[in-house]
């Protein structure tokens, strides 16, 4: 749920936006998914039945409801629980969440080593004011009271490529809510380079999910660039599971090369520092994949192209479709590879899908994703943890769907963070972002589970989480996350994923279980080197009391002895 | 007690040992004690003897790392015997245990672990532990019946008259050391019981008077003491053993068993400690089916233990008709208890089951 900053804008309200993709959903964003299936039902029966969440007119029984579109705030504003907003600790976690996954995302657009201020400090029992300061490449004056002040405006929608964000209702949202419960506007400070501060005062009208402007005026700054949001919202702030500051922690844990500064309404500020200084790979943008293409969008892609004919739509508009490619998907139609896309109509559309899905394409380019990497992972598992060992593993893209994906595993073992007889710690990482609820719904937990970890020297009862002192991390990244529901808590059970998972996960054990052995090895040996000199001596009083030796005999003996077993064990 | 089989004192077996151990270690050699193996699979049944005899298998323990622990504790127990020897003082297995505690790293953790090494040293050197020094904290057995036991006063060392009808409903009780006695009995036999409760209900009604006999109650799997007074006394006296258990593979197996011919673990004794006399009155399979006795089903370890009877224990590989009764009680699937007589009246057994049973001894098993 991002806006993107000083970056690519695409016009057209976001609501006729969110409609013209409905269709699309698959290939676009995974949380607007779900959204925009909600919403296109609302709409679409606008001229039919009245909506039960308007009130009817006046007329009595026999009058038809007064009918009245329905603006996507007013949606969204009712049906808050979809974007996160559904209890008030939770509130503040995805305030703070969407607001420090847009500084994430703007520096690593502009590979800008990302430092992050989070404060958050209560001003009335249930009122809380969130601030979130990033050293962004900042947002032009123009584009800050769309980016803030109305819902699905962003950059990120109708591009495939892996991002933490994907469809621009997240901040927005958070102003909203905040609107809703404490009625004060959604503060903005941002700063381009070599340009002047500005300071809006932002707040949203939903009927026409539009920005309205309270103020607007340059400040002095001292940054040189980048962007702070404020605003105050009814929320609870606790510690513990599922909090802001276990959020960070794992944001942190997903991205070695943030800094974060954190100041909690309770406590010390503290100060997560960066585990590495390399900046993650430029995630590349790709075009879609023909097996990722559902008919539908299939159908708006033909309306839409500039491609002259069929062949050319092909090879322009898909990723991994060459002449020769498309001629054998052709060959498969009756239709001719003139054919000007525009009159392809919907039975041409329908075998051509089908002629795709039987064709053999190779998978999409890998190239659209940004892992965390083998060497980050180790060092931010052991920045983060007092940890013995660590080891991590990077599986190479595999597909479903026909999207790229890619699952990272790392497992931290030992040490004074873990506690032998609890269950793992498991961290659930997608695009780079924790997921915090919903942990048993997950693909992800669900190989963990799956996996037989006793094979590793890894205690665990039957269809149980393993225990041992021991941290697993599971990371995917793909252009398109597919999570089991649009507030993006669990990752669906695709078998192509669970397998991968399952897959990464078993080498890092295999890894641990060598290094289990090899600290069970030196502690045997250490205890049979204890044993000698144990119990060696016990073997000299025996023989000097049932002998009668002398102390210098009996010395003489224990050393004697000492040095056959010492010998012998070398052996 | 069991006369020695090696020759010279036990002080001098003890000092032979460790001298051995010392020597080796001191030409730069690898020390090793040979021990004769305690187990079934290390005897063989001879009827004519009537014991389970050791078949003289040994296992060497060599001093490795990994054995450098019980080497230590079988060497410092060693020495405590000899000292407790050469002072004539003696020593419970409990307070040898205890001992062990001044032992530092070498001492035992709990009682079983110097049983063990005890249960070695005795059979290393082939006595009974006595003549090391230890004795057993374990009750001997009661007594009650037609027997006059005659034993020495501790403080005068003149004879006792022991008699073994003057107990009322109480009962005489084995000594640990049962070398000294000697017996003056008319009765026609002896019967051994499994249970107290049993016992005592024989005792309450003076059953050894009207059957003149002499009642023996084990509590359990027979101690040496006991075994040694029965058959001391039946050898003396040459009266015959009649064997009255639960009808269960414990009380064949186990306490039968070990009664007529002793224990796979100690079989360096069993020449002293066993009754090839002792015969099986009871129950038998076969008296479940007779008598209509209320049972238990069988435990899966009454099952195991059945089992390996069958297949690894010489002596019911020997006897056929015991063979026959096992299987008969493994295919019955279920045990009965001695006292499951009870069920057609109190008293049956005295009044019906025991006279039953004894006017047909030649019926009963081997």
């Amino acid at each position: 749920m991002k806006k993107g900053r000083a970056s690519r804008n695409r016009g057209g309200t976001a609501q006729a936006e969110l409609f013209g993709e409905e269709t699309s959903s698959e290939m676009a964003e995974q949380k607007t998914k779900g959204a925009s299936k909600t919403s296109k039902l609302k709409v679409t029966k606008k001229n039919r039945t009245p909506s039960p969440q308007k009130p009817r007119s006046r007329g009595g029984a026999h009058k038809v409801a007064k009918q009245r579109e329905i603006s996507v705030s007013e949606f969204f504003a009712k049906n808050r629980h979809l974007l996160g907003f559904d209890n008030p600790s939770k509130a503040l976690l995805t305030t703070v969440k969407e607001a420090v996954d847009n500084s994430l995302d703007a520096c690593d657009e502009a590979g800008i080593t990302p430092v992050v201020h989070v404060a958050i400090t209560q001003t009335q029992d249930d009122r809380y004011l969130v601030s979130v300061q990033d050293n962004g490449p900042g947002i032009t004056p123009k584009e800050i009271p769309r980016i803030f002040g109305s819902l699905l405006y962003g950059s990120k929608f109708h591009r495939l490529r892996q991002s933490r964000g994907q469809q621009g209702i997240g901040i927005s949202a958070a102003g909203m809510y905040g609107q809703l419960t404490t009625g004060k506007p959604m503060t903005v400070v941002s700063r381009v380079k070599r340009k002047k501060a500005h300071r809006f005062s932002i707040m949203l009208d939903t009927n026409t999910n539009l920005p309205v402007i309270k103020s607007d005026e340059e400040v002095e700054w001292d940054s040189k660039h980048g962007t702070c949001v404020e605003l105050e919202l009814e929320a609870n702030y606790k510690s513990g599971r599922h909090s802001v500051d276990d959020y960070l922690w794992q944001i942190a844990l997903a991205n070695p090369h943030v800094e974060i500064h954190y100041t909690p309404p309770k406590g010390d500020a503290r100060t997560i520092p960066r585990a590495t200084k390399v900046l993650p790979a430029e995630a590349k943008e790709i075009k879609p994949h023909p097996r990722g293409v559902e008919l539908g969008h299939l159908m708006k892609m033909l309306k839409d192209t500039r491609a002259r004919n069929l062949s050319a739509f092909l090879q322009t508009e898909f990723s991994r479709v060459s002449g020769k490619v498309a001629r054998e998907i052709l060959a498969k139609t009756k239709l001719s590879e003139k054919t000007s896309p525009a009159r392809a109509h919907r039975d041409a559309a329908e075998s051509l899908y089908k002629a795709i899905q039987s064709t053999k394409i190779m998978n999409p380019a890998t190239n659209c994703l940004s892992p965390i990497g083998d060497d980050q992972l180790i060092a931010s598992l052991m920045e983060r943890h007092d940890a013995d060992f660590c080891a991590a593993i990077t599986r190479p893209t595999a597909v479903y769907r026909g999207n790229p994906f890619l699952i990272e595993a790392a497992i931290a073992y030992g040490g004074k963070s873990f506690n032998a007889d609890e269950p793992i710690k498991l961290y659930r990482l997608a695009n780079r972002v924790p997921l915090m609820y919903q942990k048993m719904a997950c693909a992800i937990s669900k190989s963990v589970i799956d996996v037989a970890w006793r094979n590793y020297l890894v205690q665990q009862s039957r269809g149980a989480m393993p225990v041992a002192p021991m941290a697993v991390l599971v990371h995917i990244a793909s252009v398109w996350v597919p999570f089991t529901s649009e507030s993006k808590e669990a990752i669906a059970s695709y078998p192509e994923i669970t397998k991968e998972v399952k897959l990464a996960v078993q080498e890092c054990g295999r890894k641990v279980a060598t290094h289990i052995r090899r600290g069970r090895r030196l502690a045997d040996q250490e205890k049979k080197k204890s044993y000698i000199e144990k119990y060696i001596p016990h073997i000299g009083i025996a023989l000097q009391e049932i002998l009668d030796l002398t102390d210098a005999k009996r010395t003489k003996t224990e050393n004697n002895l000492k040095d056959i077993l010492e010998k012998s064990r070398k052996l | 007690m069991a006369p020695r089989k090696k020759s010279g004192s036990i002080v001098d077996q003890i000092r032979g040992e460790a001298s051995s151990v010392e020597t080796k270690v001191n030409r730069g050699a690898k020390p090793a004690m040979k021990f004769p193996i305690r187990s079934l699979q290390n005897v063989k049944y001879d009827p004519k003897k009537g014991f389970f005899e050791m078949r003289g298998r040994k296992k060497e323990r060599t001093l490795t790392v990994n054995t450098v622990k019980t080497f230590a504790q079988t060497l410092r127990m060693m020495s405590l015997s000899k000292e407790l020897v050469e002072t004539d003082d003696i020593a419970t297995k409990r307070e040898a245990y205890y001992v062990s505690k001044n032992w530092e790293e070498a001492r035992f953790k709990e009682q079983p672990e110097s049983d063990t090494v005890m249960d070695d040293v005795e059979a290393l050197f082939g006595v009974n532990r006595e003549q090391l020094g230890f004795i057993p904290e374990e009750k001997g057995g009661d007594v009650a019946g037609q027997l006059v036991v005659i034993d020495n006063d501790p403080s005068t060392g003149r004879p006792l008259r022991i008699d073994c009808t003057k107990f009322g409903s109480g009962a005489y009780s084995i000594p640990i050391s049962v070398e000294q006695l000697k017996f003056e009995t008319k009765a026609k036999f002896i019967l051994v019981i499994e249970t107290a409760g049993m016992f005592q209900r024989l005792v309450k009604h003076s059953y050894w008077k009207s059957a003149n006999c002499i009642l023996i109650s084990m509590g359990g799997v027979p101690t040496r003491a006991c075994r040694r007074f029965i058959r001391r006394l039946s050898d003396d006296k040459r009266i015959p053993v009649y064997v009255f258990v639960d009808g269960d593979p414990y009380g064949i197996s186990n306490i039968y068993r070990t009664l007529k011919v002793g224990s796979g673990s100690a079989a360096h004794l069993n020449e002293f400690f066993c009754v090839p006399k002792a015969r099986f009155l009871g129950i038998t399979p076969q008296d479940i089916v007779d008598y209509e006795l209320p049972t238990h089903p069988m435990k899966e370890v009454d099952i195991k233990r059945a089992k390996d009877a069958l297949k690894n224990d010489p002596f019911f590989l020997h006897h056929k008709a015991w063979q026959t009764a096992v299987r008969q009680l493994l295919k019955m699937g279920v045990r009965a208890e001695q006292q499951a007589l009870a069920k057609h009246g109190l008293n049956y057994v005295i009044e019906e089951y025991l006279p039953n049973k004894l006017a047909n001894t030649k019926a009963f098993l081997p």
